[in-house]
């Protein structure tokens, strides 16, 4: 099986975020790097149909010449090639711009199935699989928790936790999937397993290689335009509430949100 | 980039070496920073949320995460890949010890017994066959290895130790008596390699199987630290070895004792910056919420003082570490590790690096020593208290100072090792001397102040040289062959080479990042730098003056003074708002973020 996995570059999750001076955008400087967790499934599962059906895992990022750091781990992981798009015109994009460039990436590859990510922990806009499945005109399941191809790899099956139950959903392949937190444990590079990344290929496109002009992408092929960023209010420090015994903490605890608080 | 230079052992002290000669934390290849982060990854995600655990033994928990880091290459970086190795280079190996312990005590004694000690002597020295049989199994986890040399009656001077091996009447084994003290791993390692006396003088390396009959081990030291390890001692009582499992020749054991302990010293080294990193960054976040007079304690001079100094000895910490990685990398070029004398090979090439080892050794020792120290000093009362991650980590810290080699040991191997170089002709070590004696007599000092940035560090570490060459050079003239015997002296002059060694290894690193970046994006290295020189500096001035007056009076004492007044002038930069500089960029992160990986 050809699988196919769109992976993004995000902030470390414990990096303090800095507003860049033009309010609309984070200071990069300083931050460090990870694959987005969520697309982090994605490679793991991809990974996991490689081992039992055979066949190649290919990585596709978009962004500047840092995302090659991130491919490069997902080759270490077990991945066998990798694809980045690297464009100056791709700055500004929004989910549709990614997409584009994502499908036509895509459409000159042979695939069976597509892992992305549910969304990025950046923007958390979570959009860009739907898009890019409806671009390439082929079924998704999103926000997957459970991953089955079938033994003759012609449908797959795939779980999502709805309220109060599972939901099964059934798809012809090609498909695509996106990867929600608990489809799997992603496992960890080996040593070797960096080494032997570092000989596996990695080719660079640029948007006039992928036939595509700079009113697609960018800030002007983009539906949408960040207006401004504003840093969350600060949380005001906690009490914790006083007394020997839980009947004096309880009745402690209603004098505060009745005094205090006044919600009672 | 320009070409990296292979320099001699001890060649640092005659020679000024260019900043694109060495090897520096900001030349990591990108195959480094990834193994590098996945040996983090793997400590973030398999230890730390074991740390509580771990904190107690836990022989299980502690063989079964060794069998994971195993499984991803972690314990065999040095192990050659036709054994199951992950053969990598050594400034890898060392990025996987730093990265990988995540301050945990325990779980870093048994990790580095694994990959250090109990495991080298096997690749530098085993036959064909002994690395077969046991290199995949101790890369895997599979097997637990464990070093036992010390007896007790015979710490430091462990080549006398009396463990007897006796040759059967057949020939085919060795009978083995005796006891082994402190030994880490004890408690649950599948492999001993320990030395005893064949014919009561012969001192001879053994691997032996923790499962053959006559062994037993003894009840758990109560430590002070390290509480999550093992160690207890390891009796044998008439334990029959077969003559292949002979580690080295019989009768040189000594050649595989001190070179293993010798190779091992570099890794210790980086485990002490991976420690000190982690400890700061908790520290920093500590004093951050720590509001006392109305503000954060991280706000006050005196607690900024703590945290730059510890960031200004972690940066020349690690300056020397990766230096002498990068140093044993070149020497270890051409060597075929799956070539059959590839293990002897690379011990020869090492120990030649003795000297550089056993600084990297002490002073990464005494940076952690200090920073743990400081630590709980920031944490104040509530660092004192059990539970709290650094109390562990103070008392963890303190065997770094004896184990390896005492930090004393090391000390006098440090002057050793450079006499040994110059005796054999290897260093030019009195042609250095001379010409210094030669330099002092026409010197006139110039009267104006360097403009450049870190020209005047430069000129203060080549005078630091030509003082350490004059002390050298009078306590050699004075003691001649009998320098050993006076310790102090010995030790004052290890100690001004340390110093050498430590500015000039911080100075190159940050002209190298200057001049590649720029003044803007260097200005904590460069404020580090200055900092440490400008103290070294004066410790250096000291010292040598505590040489010339151990060994000189009167008129000649009065004669070397004056000389070294000529190298010693310079005048003191503000340190207090470099310092201040410094703590003010790591504060807001919370973490040392002097190195990117």
């Amino acid at each position: 099986m050809n699988i196919l996995v769109c992976l993004k570059q995000v902030p470390d999750t414990e990096t303090q975020i800095k507003i860049a001076p033009d309010g609309m955008s984070i200071a990069t400087e300083n931050i460090k790097w990870i694959i987005n967790p969520y697309d982090e499934y994605a490679v793991e599962e991809a990974l996991r149909i490689k081992e039992k059906f055979g066949g190649e895992v290919t990585i596709i990022g978009v962004g500047p010449k840092r995302v090659t750091e991130s491919i490069r781990t997902a080759l270490a992981m077990g991945a066998d090639k990798g694809i980045l798009v690297d464009d100056p015109a791709i700055t500004g994009s929004d989910s549709l711009g990614i997409a584009r460039i994502l499908s036509a990436v895509i459409k000159d590859l042979d695939y069976d199935i597509i892992l992305c990510g549910k969304q990025g922990v950046d923007d958390d806009y979570g959009i860009v699989g739907s898009i890019l499945a409806e671009l390439l005109g082929i079924p998704q399941i999103s926000v997957v928790i459970k991953v089955e191809v079938s033994e003759d790899a012609s449908t797959v099956k795939a779980h999502r936790e709805v309220e109060g139950g599972t939901l099964v959903i059934e798809s012809a392949l090609p498909a695509l999937i996106t990867a929600q937190k608990g489809l799997n444990e992603p496992r960890y590079a080996s040593l070797p397993g960096i080494m032997k990344a570092k000989k596996k290929p990695l080719d660079a496109k640029t948007i006039a290689d992928l036939g595509l002009d700079a009113s697609q992408v960018g800030e002007n092929g983009a539906k949408i335009k960040i207006k401004q960023i504003t840093p969350p209010e600060e949380r005001k420090a906690g009490k914790i509430v006083e007394g020997e015994t839980p009947q004096e903490m309880a009745a402690n605890l209603t004098r505060l949100l009745h005094e205090e608080a006044k919600v009672i | 980039m320009a070409e990296l230079k292979l320099f001699k052992g001890g060649e640092f002290l005659i020679t000024d070496a260019l900043p694109e000669e060495v090897f520096t934390p900001e030349d990591f290849t990108n195959e480094q920073r990834l193994i590098a982060k996945s040996a983090e990854e793997f400590g973030l995600g398999e230890l730390a949320p074991r740390r509580d655990e771990l904190e107690e033994l836990n022989e299980e928990l502690l063989k079964s995460l060794l069998r994971s880091a195993g499984e991803l290459g972690l314990l065999s970086t040095d192990m050659p890949e036709i054994y199951g190795g992950s053969e990598l280079d050594k400034v890898s190996s060392v990025l996987v010890t730093e990265k990988i312990n995540q301050g945990i005590g325990g779980f870093l004694l048994a990790y580095g017994v694994q990959t250090g000690i109990g495991s080298l002597p096997i690749v530098f020295f085993g036959t064909p066959e002994q690395k077969k049989k046991y290199l995949p199994k101790l890369a895997s986890g599979e097997m637990i290895g464990a070093y036992a040399l010390t007896e007790s009656a015979h710490g430091s001077d462990a080549l006398t130790a009396e463990t007897t091996a006796v040759l059967s009447e057949d020939g085919k084994y060795y009978i083995v008596n005796g006891q082994k003290q402190f030994i880490s791993n004890a408690g649950f390692c599948d492999l001993i390699l320990t030395y005893a006396q064949v014919d009561g003088t012969q001192f001879t390396g053994f691997i032996i199987e923790r499962k053959w009959d006559g062994i037993s081990v003894d009840e758990e030291e109560k430590k002070m630290g390290m509480h999550g390890g093992s160690t207890r001692s390891i009796i044998f009582q008439d334990v029959k070895v077969p003559v292949e499992n002979v580690l080295g020749e019989v009768g040189r054991g000594h050649i595989v004792a001190l070179n293993t302990l010798n190779i091992g010293r570099y890794k210790l080294g980086a485990a002490t910056v991976g420690v000190c990193k982690f400890l700061i960054a908790d520290a920093i976040k500590y004093a951050k919420t720590r509001i006392q007079f109305g503000r954060p304690i991280s706000q006050f001079g005196l607690i900024k003082h703590k945290i730059a100094e510890m960031v200004i000895k972690i940066y020349v910490n690690e300056s020397i570490g990766y230096r002498i990685a990068g140093l044993l990398d070149l020497a270890l070029q051409g060597i075929d590790p799956s070539s059959e004398n590839a293990g002897k090979k690379t011990g020869e090439a090492l120990r030649k690096y003795a000297l550089e080892c056993s600084i990297n050794k002490v002073f990464g020792s005494e940076v952690l020593d200090y920073t743990v120290d400081e630590c709980v000093q920031i944490m104040g009362g509530y660092g004192y208290i059990q539970d709290n991650l650094i109390e562990s980590a103070y008392r963890d810290s303190r065997i770094n100072r004896i184990w390896e080699g005492t930090n004393e040991i090391n000390r006098l191997l440090i002057v050793d090792r450079l006499m040994k170089a110059s005796m054999k002709g290897e260093l030019p070590l009195l042609d250095a001397v001379k010409a210094v004696m030669e330099d002092l007599m026409s010197y006139r000092p110039s009267m104006s102040e360097e403009e450049g940035l870190l020209e005047k560090e430069q000129k203060m570490v080549a005078h630091a040289k030509k003082m350490g060459l004059l002390a050298a050079g009078a306590a050699t003239k004075k003691y001649m062959d009998k320098l050993a015997n006076e310790q102090e002296v010995v030790a004052l002059i290890a100690d001004i080479i340390i110093e050498i060694f430590a500015m000039e290894s911080a100075l190159l690193r940050a002209r190298k990042k200057f001049q590649k970046d720029g003044e803007e994006k260097s200005k904590i290295h460069i404020a580090a730098t200055r900092v440490y020189i400008n103290d070294s500096f004066q410790r250096v001035d000291i010292m040598t003056k505590q040489v010339f007056a151990a060994i000189s009076e009167g008129e000649e004492l009065r004669t070397q003074l004056m000389g070294l007044k000529k190298f010693a002038r310079f005048t003191p930069i503000n340190t207090i708002a470099l310092r201040r500089e410094i703590a003010d960029s790591v504060i807001p992160v919370a973490r040392y973020n002097l190195t990117k990986i």
